[in-house]
């Protein structure tokens, strides 16, 4: 609307009143720029996009979930399978005030964080390592990818077997999830480190544990930084799958359980569950990574 | 032979296998550098300067000869010289001042008493405002004006400038070559240089080194007869000329039987 009317009405007044004002070299009769004014409708088209876009996100959300309801309450799609949002609500509500809920969220979470946390940084410790020698990176980098095509995940019931049906089998399942990634992403890091850069250390007489420390480190940051959207993503996918194959605890004991007595509500609610309880934890790393970014120019000496 | 100039280079050779073959990159190179002179290193790209810096800064070894700084070998001897890259390799995590302590800080000097250090001649040298600035933030002069009092600030008595001003635009080199000679009269540093640039090492040297092309040897020396202070008129003059005039002879001089005899007259005279 407003763009219209602008289109109507150019108004060069205003804009002479702002000083915008030029002499052609000619006729030196003054002319008004309207460079400001295209300006100015650029921003206004961009907050106009930006509410659009807002406000389209909301109604595809209610048209999905209102949707969900209305075809479950007008029985064309079967509750008992699709269960609907006032029921999954209701059954969150219940398990949040009188059931486990609380503690299976804090039960996942841990393991994923603590998983997330230590395969990052060991991966990142393995990664690294790789520069002090050529040799030793080029005979373990064949064993390295075929670790990280391994699915980790099939591992499970050996690692149960292995550590038990308690907290620590799912936060090493996590563990083993990141822990290769972050390796190959701190070693691609490391493998594109500037030789000129180690040169110049080394005609300032620095050994080699200095130019590791001081260019090394700070320059592979980033990849290992990179790695860290990805790793939470896959750490929670361990601790999940490690509570499914034999856990007492946990959101993705809840969602198996009710999966054996047919309690579809609560299926649902563990599925939402845990996508609120992955996108919170992205969110996480995000400002993880912001502060990571921020701050690496003070990570050195 | 050893002990007159405060560098001599000997009878150096390099030699390395590549794809199967010998590829000699110097061939039984001579310098002799009295203290505290400024001399430069002109020659075809592929002549083999870059392989004799980093051969004279200990970081690479030669096939053959002998490089000595005051009289003692500096083979294999990293840091001994103050050595500086074609690039200017600032660190891009650090700030300006954090960069030119980094000498410094390897050698173990606490930070404190390094930027104590540094900050004056920043300030002096035109980096002042530039401390806390990271290398991204400043135009090609500037981050050389940075490397370069990185590699002062190391302090040793001989410096290597490899093409430092390669890089920059006509006008920047210009400013960037007094703002060098300002430096070097300052601190009385032994200064080799390499350059592709005729009227370069024309305005900053003593003394000039014409390199053949590969396999790297020593054509000529020439010494720059225009008295100090040089002045940007300098470069205009008829002696300026005659000498350019002589190194671009002696650069694009494809004659080999020259090159053979001044050679063959070379190493008897050693």
């Amino acid at each position: 609307m407003t763009n219209a009317g602008e289109k109507l009405c150019p108004a060069p007044d205003t804009v002479i009143s702002k000083g915008e004002v030029r002499k052609k070299p000619e006729t030196g009769k003054a002319v008004s720029i309207p460079a400001r004014r295209i300006l100015y409708d650029e921003e206004t088209e961009k907050k106009v996009r930006r509410r659009h876009i807002r406000a389209g996100r909301l109604i595809v959300g209610a048209v999905l979930f209102g949707g969900w309801e209305l075809l479950v309450r007008a029985g064309l799609l079967d509750s008992y399978y699709w269960s609907c949002p006032s029921a999954i609500l209701k059954t969150t509500w219940q398990q949040l005030t009188t059931g486990t809920l609380w503690g299976d969220i804090l039960y996942t979470s841990g393991a994923t964080i603590l998983g997330f946390l230590t395969g990052t940084f060991f991966g990142a410790l393995l990664g690294l390592s790789f520069w002090w020698s050529k040799s030793y990176a080029g005979i373990s980098e064949p064993y390295l990818i075929i670790l990280n095509a391994l699915p980790k995940l099939a591992l499970g019931p050996v690692l149960v077997i292995l550590f038990g049906i308690g907290f620590p089998s799912k936060v090493i399942l996590a563990f083993l999830m990141t822990v290769i990634t972050t390796a190959l992403y701190a070693y691609s890091g490391v493998k594109s480190v500037d030789p000129a850069m180690e040169t110049l250390m080394y005609s300032l007489g620095a050994k080699r544990r200095q130019v590791f420390a001081k260019v090394v480190v700070p320059w592979s940051l980033p990849w290992i930084i990179s790695s860290l959207r990805v790793n939470i993503a896959l750490a929670l996918a361990g601790a999940i799958v490690g509570e499914f194959i034999a856990s007492e605890h946990g959101v993705g004991r809840m969602v198996i359980y009710a999966g054996t007595i047919l309690d579809i509500n609560l299926v649902w609610v563990g599925v939402f569950v845990l996508s609120i309880l992955s996108m919170v934890m992205y969110g996480g790393v995000v400002l993880l990574e912001k502060f990571l970014s921020k701050h690496l120019s003070n990570i050195h000496s | 032979m050893n002990g007159k100039g405060k560098v001599e280079v000997t009878d150096i050779c390099k030699t390395y296998r590549k794809d199967d073959m010998n590829v000699t990159s110097l061939s039984h190179v001579y310098l002799s550098v009295e203290e505290g002179r400024f001399v430069s290193i002109i020659g075809p790209s592929g002549c083999g300067k870059s392989t004799l810096f980093n051969i004279m800064a200990g970081l690479l070894l030669p096939t053959s000869g002998e490089v000595t700084a005051d009289g003692k070998s500096i083979i294999g001897r990293a840091g001994y010289v103050g050595y500086m890259l074609q690039k200017d390799m600032l660190l891009p995590w650090r700030t300006i001042e954090d960069n030119i302590i980094l000498g410094l800080e390897i050698r173990g000097v606490p930070k404190k008493e390094a930027l104590a250090r540094a900050l004056p001649m920043m300030e002096k040298y035109g980096l002042k405002g530039f401390e806390k600035h990271h290398p991204e933030e400043l135009s090609g002069g500037m981050r050389q004006r940075a490397a370069l009092l990185r590699t002062l600030l190391y302090d040793r008595d001989i410096i290597l400038l490899d093409e430092p001003f390669g890089a920059l635009d006509a006008q920047t080199r210009l400013s960037m070559q007094n703002w060098l000679l300002e430096i070097w009269q300052d601190f009385g540093k032994t200064v080799l240089f390499v350059t592709h640039d005729i009227d370069e090492a024309i305005y900053l040297s003593d003394d000039i080194y014409v390199f053949s092309a590969r396999p790297g040897s020593v054509r000529a020396r020439i010494t720059v007869p225009i008295p100090r202070p040089r002045t940007t008129e300098d470069m205009t003059s008829p002696k300026f000329m005659e000498l350019k005039h002589e190194l671009i002879g002696l650069l694009y001089d494809k004659n080999s039987g020259v090159q053979q005899s001044s050679r063959e007259e070379r190493r008897m005279r050693a």
